[in-house]
């Protein structure tokens, strides 16, 4: 593993959290430090406040109380310009993809890219079309309305759009829910790959066992309005929480660390024979 | 020839005298993209890239890199080194791509970074197809519009014939009736639209009398400003008024109502549980605002009276008793039965223009937009149409 994981500098740090939502409370007290090179996964019941804790993390909420910073760069109160900066060094894949009706395939990838405001067009063609074709994308579809998109598509579309400005930051909300079981794993290898190649941190919400044996280095737990626990699969498997014995039913023995690590020897060795 | 090339990234900074200015300055330091080319005792180059190539690092620096990189890049015995490069991303590989002239040279790099060159291709990826002038364009866009014109009559028409026979079948079967959408539509295009109608009303019977009594003061006809007011209110102004307000309060709304249930699917969910959009969100719509426009009407007609008569009897010394009397003698009744049948004609008409307008959305936020605009502009053009046509036709009526 790489030297900064061993130094644990945050790049995402939520410190005494607490969220409200009309008279119900969303969070109480929690705190979050995603390290660099992580992949940091957040899990929870349904309606446990997931997505509410990734849009704190993003700044498009805010908790009643608590600090959130990214890249150190305090989200609450930092100041617009440097918050602007923090942004472009993001991507974030939304749950339905969010991708922009109005513009097609092409045009949503390369919004980003244009917004700089300094690219050539022909690189900006040319980048967008690098990232389609990361995602397996093909040319033909890059003219398609999203509303011309299968579901599949819509995600991988939305994770080029996230991907577009080569971010060193990713927020995941559900990759792989929606995915077909092969396109789910090539997008398992894909954001491993990414992570070799751009020291990639990523913070992802996800429900799938599979995506969790394969990426997730730390799994944050959340149950009760807090942070049950936070540490690695193998250890968090052995937590005796209603919640966690539920979520991992059937897969304790995968969650081991040995089969962990087999599993993602055989997944890497998959993709270089691919 | 030089034995080093110095760090261009460097050479920009400004000096920093602050401590926190000189840590970022660090921190920069590591990120920057850099180059160093030597020259070995064999005459060969090595030109060694070290640092992040990524897309931030790079695009500060980006016309200087790339005019040393050009230079490099065309002595052909040149080892290129780029195991001391930190990070990078496709926008860096494509940057030196684009500087090598799109072919790899004599490359020494990082295992994890070999896929990064791997997806670039040899020749540039082509323009997207742009299809040939065509002259005869315009000539097929007017077409295509006259048939698209003609295509939505035939829609609306449609539409109309649709809700007819689900209004027969809900008179077969009046259980069935949707009572809570009409009354809620009725609130939402009448109760609620009662201020603004007051407001305009009024105002325009004080300005319609007050600039009427200026011309007959000068021919001593003071008593007409009760005719013009009567008839120009009651017969023409009050419907007219009424239905331009509902069409661009109430019409865009039932268009973008629509339009957004297209978006989120909910219409469709409606049809597959086999329940008709047209019965459910058409006929409510309709049958609601040929109820409130006539009202609207009335009160718009009341409104704008009592303006007129208050600037009648400031500019002309007509009393109130005396305007009211007059006035049921001088405006045939005829007339108050033309306007609130036209209300009823006219809320049918918006309510049905804008649901067709709001179901042929589609799912994109700029058709939603397109959609309510042309929604209003088509609604406010039919009512001033049929408005015409029933003048001709109804000219005897009550003059």
């Amino acid at each position: 593993m790489p030297e900064s994981r061993t130094t644990h500098t945050c790049i995402v740090e939520a410190r005494g959290i607490w969220t409200q939502m009309g008279a119900a409370i969303v969070h109480r007290d929690i705190d979050l430090c995603v390290h660099a090179n992580e992949v940091m996964a957040i899990i929870g019941e349904s309606g446990s406040g997931k997505t509410t804790l990734l849009r704190l993390l993003l700044g498009l909420e805010r908790p009643v109380r608590g600090t959130i910073g990214v890249f150190g760069c305090p989200l609450l109160d930092g100041n617009p310009g440097e918050i602007k900066r923090t942004r472009r060094r993001w991507g974030v894949l939304f749950q339905e993809g969010a991708l922009f009706t109005a513009l097609n395939v092409f045009e949503n990838v390369a919004l980003p890219l244009r917004e700089l405001r300094v690219l050539p067009e022909d690189v900006v063609r040319e980048l967008v079309m690098l990232k389609l074709a990361l995602v397996e994308i093909d040319a033909d579809s890059a003219s398609k309305l999203p509303s011309e998109l299968s579901g599949g598509m819509v995600k991988r579309v939305a994770l080029a759009r996230a991907l577009a400005l080569d971010p060193e930051l990713l927020f995941l909300d559900e990759p792989t829910a929606g995915l077909d079981p092969e396109r789910s794993t090539g997008f398992v290898q894909l954001v491993q790959r990414l992570r070799q190649e751009l020291r990639l941190t990523v913070v992802m919400v996800t429900h799938d066992v599979n995506t969790l044996l394969a990426l997730a280095d730390r799994v944050a737990v959340l149950a009760d309005q807090r942070l049950v626990s936070v540490g690695p699969l193998w250890d968090v498997v052995k937590i005796p929480h209603p919640f966690i014995r539920s979520f991992f039913q059937g897969h304790q023995a995968r969650c081991e660390q040995e089969s962990v690590d087999d599993f993602r020897r055989k997944l890497a060795q998959s993709r270089q024979a691919a | 020839m030089m034995d080093a090339k110095g760090d261009p990234a460097l050479d920009d900074l400004p000096v920093q005298q602050d401590y926190a200015a000189q840590v970022r300055l660090q921190e920069r330091q590591q990120e920057l993209p850099r180059i160093q080319r030597r020259v070995g005792a064999d005459g060969i180059s090595r030109i060694r890239l070290s640092g992040a190539w990524v897309l931030r690092s790079l695009l500060p620096l980006a016309p200087r890199l790339r005019r040393q990189l050009l230079a490099h890049a065309r002595e052909t015995r040149a080892q290129w080194d780029m195991r001391e490069v930190d990070t990078l991303d496709a926008a860096g590989a494509l940057f030196l791509w684009r500087c090598w002239g799109r072919r790899r040279p004599a490359l020494q790099l990082r295992p994890e970074h070999e896929a990064a060159f791997e997806n670039l291709s040899a020749t540039p990826i082509p323009l997207p197809m742009r299809a040939p002038a065509d002259l005869l364009r315009p000539l097929e866009a007017l077409g295509s519009r006259v048939f698209s014109l003609g295509v939505q009559i035939a829609q609306v028409v449609l539409l109309a014939g649709q809700l007819l026979l689900d209004l027969i079948a809900l008179v077969r079967n009046p259980a069935r009736i949707p009572w809570r959408e009409i009354s809620a539509n009725i609130h939402r295009t009448g109760g609620q639209a009662l201020p603004i109608v007051a407001l305009v009303g009024f105002l325009v019977g004080v300005v319609l009398s007050y600039l009427s009594a200026r011309q007959l003061q000068a021919y001593g006809a003071n008593i007409y400003i009760i005719n013009i007011l009567g008839v120009g209110i009651v017969r023409e102004l009050g419907p007219m008024l009424a239905a331009i307000l509902v069409a661009g309060r109430s019409g865009s709304s039932m268009t973008a109502q629509l339009g957004v249930m297209r978006v989120t699917e909910e219409l469709d969910a409606l049809s597959v549980m086999g329940i008709s959009q047209t019965q459910r969100l058409v006929l409510p719509k309709v049958i609601a605002l040929s109820i409130t426009l006539p009202l609207l009407v009335l009160w718009c007609n009341a409104i704008a009276l009592v303006g007129g008569m208050l600037a009648a009897s400031y500019e002309l010394g007509i009393g109130f008793r005396q305007f009211l009397h007059t006035l049921p003698a001088t405006v045939p009744i005829d007339n108050l039965w033309l306007g609130v049948g036209k209300g009823v004609l006219f809320g049918a008409l918006i309510a049905l223009i804008a649901c067709h307008y709001g179901l042929r959305i589609r799912p994109n936020t700029e058709s939603l937009g397109a959609g309510t605009t042309d929604s209003v502009v088509t609604s406010i053009t039919v009512v001033i149409l049929a408005d015409a046509a029933i003048a001709v036709l109804f000219s005897s009526v009550g003059v």
